[in-house]
């Protein structure tokens, strides 16, 4: 930590001296920091198992750090899972690694994608704000209807993306979002992420290992080796001509 | 040149039928044979007593001169009132008990599953008997002493249910969509359980049945004129010492066949839900 510098507004998602894991004795990630300034695309590059993913989760309010805090458009995040206040969850968007695992397998595509709107009770438009946002993903309407058993991993994927997007968050976190998706499939999906970007502002944490596609995806990418200890000095609308690492 | 009579059918598909069937003629005979044959199961006839099965009597009669096979339906209708029911209630304390103490988790977990190993280490049996004793003699008790001794194996099932749903990043997705912890459980947990609650609560109603006849047997159950399968077949005790066979045989066999009718029904289902069959449909 120590020697940060945020010109500007508040960073959109900052990490302070995190510290999690899953034992406390060797905690998968040690002091580490990491801003995403206001609209910033941030790619976040390592290894398979250096702990990208409990970092995506720890972001997202989904993981209790042991040590650290995660500050939201500057704000302090107040609680983790079910005792963070619902408006700092919803901040956050979260798309997975494996759609198979992030979608209930009872609810129809349908009901996956409107599952955020009912859960904080916006329940008025929601079959045109599906509509409209299984357009923009690029979901059928005759897809709507299926469950997660019937459809493809592309299209699975394409549906947990809109559920990220429908409560428009400001931040959206994608932990190795198109791994598993072949390259049109993955163009389609950046597309996406990128026009609601455009259109809301929202930053992006890009977490995977496909140094081509982040360095293209993204503002500017940083390896996971040189968050450790505040090593990263974030920025707002860096230049892309940074790959760390 | 052989002619196919039957279709072949799949080892699994005959199971089915057999036992669709058999429960079927078991609902069937509970609930219509009262109807139909508005007779007292409860009549003595002195001068008919332990008749062997004969046109008149199919099932014999027994050491009272009641028709075995009358008493046997009624017997069943009671048992299997007390199995369901008591099913029911254990199932859903259990279901109740092991959500809340695998949705809560850490320390209330802990607690919680302790208890029930307390309860566990209580031979259950003992315990119904205990609950039943501070009741008089009747249907409720019974119901009450089996559904209360019963919840514990399901609060365990979907316990472990619960911790493995919990989690999967599906729950994570729907926190951070915004639902609330009783949404997360109403919502996404419960549905998920109720496959392995059902299953546990299809495979109680026989133990139920075989609880409440032991019960009986044990003179602690249902009161002695009562048709109840237990009853019978401790009334019949002393007969089949002196050779006549009928007034145990056909109790029993009213309490093997639906057991195994229900046993083989739940065992496909549980063949359904096996998680590998499960996720070999999913991928």
């Amino acid at each position: 930590m120590g020697e940060r510098t945020v010109p500007g507004p508040a960073a959109a998602l900052e990490l302070r001296g995190v510290t999690a894991g899953y034992d406390r004795r060797a905690p998968v990630l040690r002091d580490v920091s990491l801003a995403v300034g206001a609209g910033e695309a941030v790619g976040l590059l390592g290894p398979s198992g250096c702990g990208k993913s409990t970092l995506a989760r720890v972001s997202a309010l989904l993981h209790r750090p042991y040590a650290g805090t995660v500050l939201l458009g500057g704000e302090e995040a107040r609680g983790w899972r079910h005792r963070a206040p619902r408006a700092q969850r919803t901040a956050v968007g979260v798309v997975f690694q494996q759609p198979r695992l992030a979608a209930d397998p009872r609810l129809t595509l349908a009901a996956l994608l409107a599952e955020p709107l009912r859960a904080t009770g916006r329940t008025d438009g929601i079959p045109a704000r599906t509509a409209e946002l299984a357009e923009e993903v690029g979901l059928g309407p005759e897809l709507l209807g299926r469950r997660p058993h019937e459809v493809s991993d592309g299209q699975l994927q394409r549906a947990c993306l809109a559920r990220a997007l429908v409560l428009r968050p400001r931040v959206l976190v994608c932990d190795e979002m198109t791994a598993m998706l072949d390259a049109s499939t993955t163009a389609a999906l950046v597309a996406v992420v990128e026009r609601y970007r455009a259109g809301s502002g929202a930053a992006l944490l890009a977490v995977g290992h496909d140094r081509v596609l982040l360095d293209r995806w993204c503002d500017r990418t940083v390896h996971y080796a040189d968050l450790v200890s505040g090593a990263v000095t974030p920025g707002r609308r860096a230049p892309a001509d940074t790959p760390a690492g | 040149m052989r002619i196919p009579l039957l279709p072949a059918l799949s080892a699994r598909t005959v199971r089915v039928r057999v036992s669709v069937g058999l429960v079927a003629a078991v609902a069937g005979a509970v609930l219509l044979v009262p109807l139909l044959f508005p007779l007292d199961e409860q009549a003595v006839d002195m001068a008919n007593k332990l008749h062997p099965p004969s046109w008149a009597h199919l099932f014999g009669t027994d050491d009272l001169g009641r028709d075995v096979l009358l008493r046997s339906v009624y017997g069943l209708r009671v048992s299997l009132l007390v199995g369901v029911v008591a099913a029911l209630t254990a199932t859903v304390i259990g279901t109740a008990v092991g959500a809340a103490a695998g949705a809560s988790g850490g320390r209330v977990d802990r607690l919680v599953m302790r208890v029930v190993d307390v309860f566990s280490s209580v031979p259950h049996l003992l315990l119904g008997i205990f609950i039943v004793a501070m009741f008089r003699p009747g249907v409720w008790p019974v119901v009450i002493s089996v559904g209360l001794t019963h919840w514990l194996s399901t609060a365990r099932i979907v316990r472990a249910e619960v911790l493995s749903l919990r989690s999967r990043p599906y729950i994570d997705a729907a926190i951070s969509g915004g639902a609330s912890r009783w949404r997360v459980g109403v919502r996404h947990l419960l549905p998920g359980v109720l496959p392995q609650a059902g299953l546990a609560a299809v495979l109680m109603v026989p133990h139920a049945i075989w609880h409440e006849s032991a019960l009986s047997f044990l003179g602690l159950g249902l009161p002695t004129h009562r048709a109840s399968l237990g009853n019978m077949i401790q009334d019949a005790r002393g007969t089949l010492l002196a050779g006549d066979w009928w007034p145990t045989l056909f109790p029993g066999l009213f309490i093997i066949v639906p057991t195994l009718a229900i046993a083989g029904l739940a065992g496909v289902w549980r063949e359904r839900i096996n998680p590998r069959r499960r996720s070999e449909l999913m991928l």
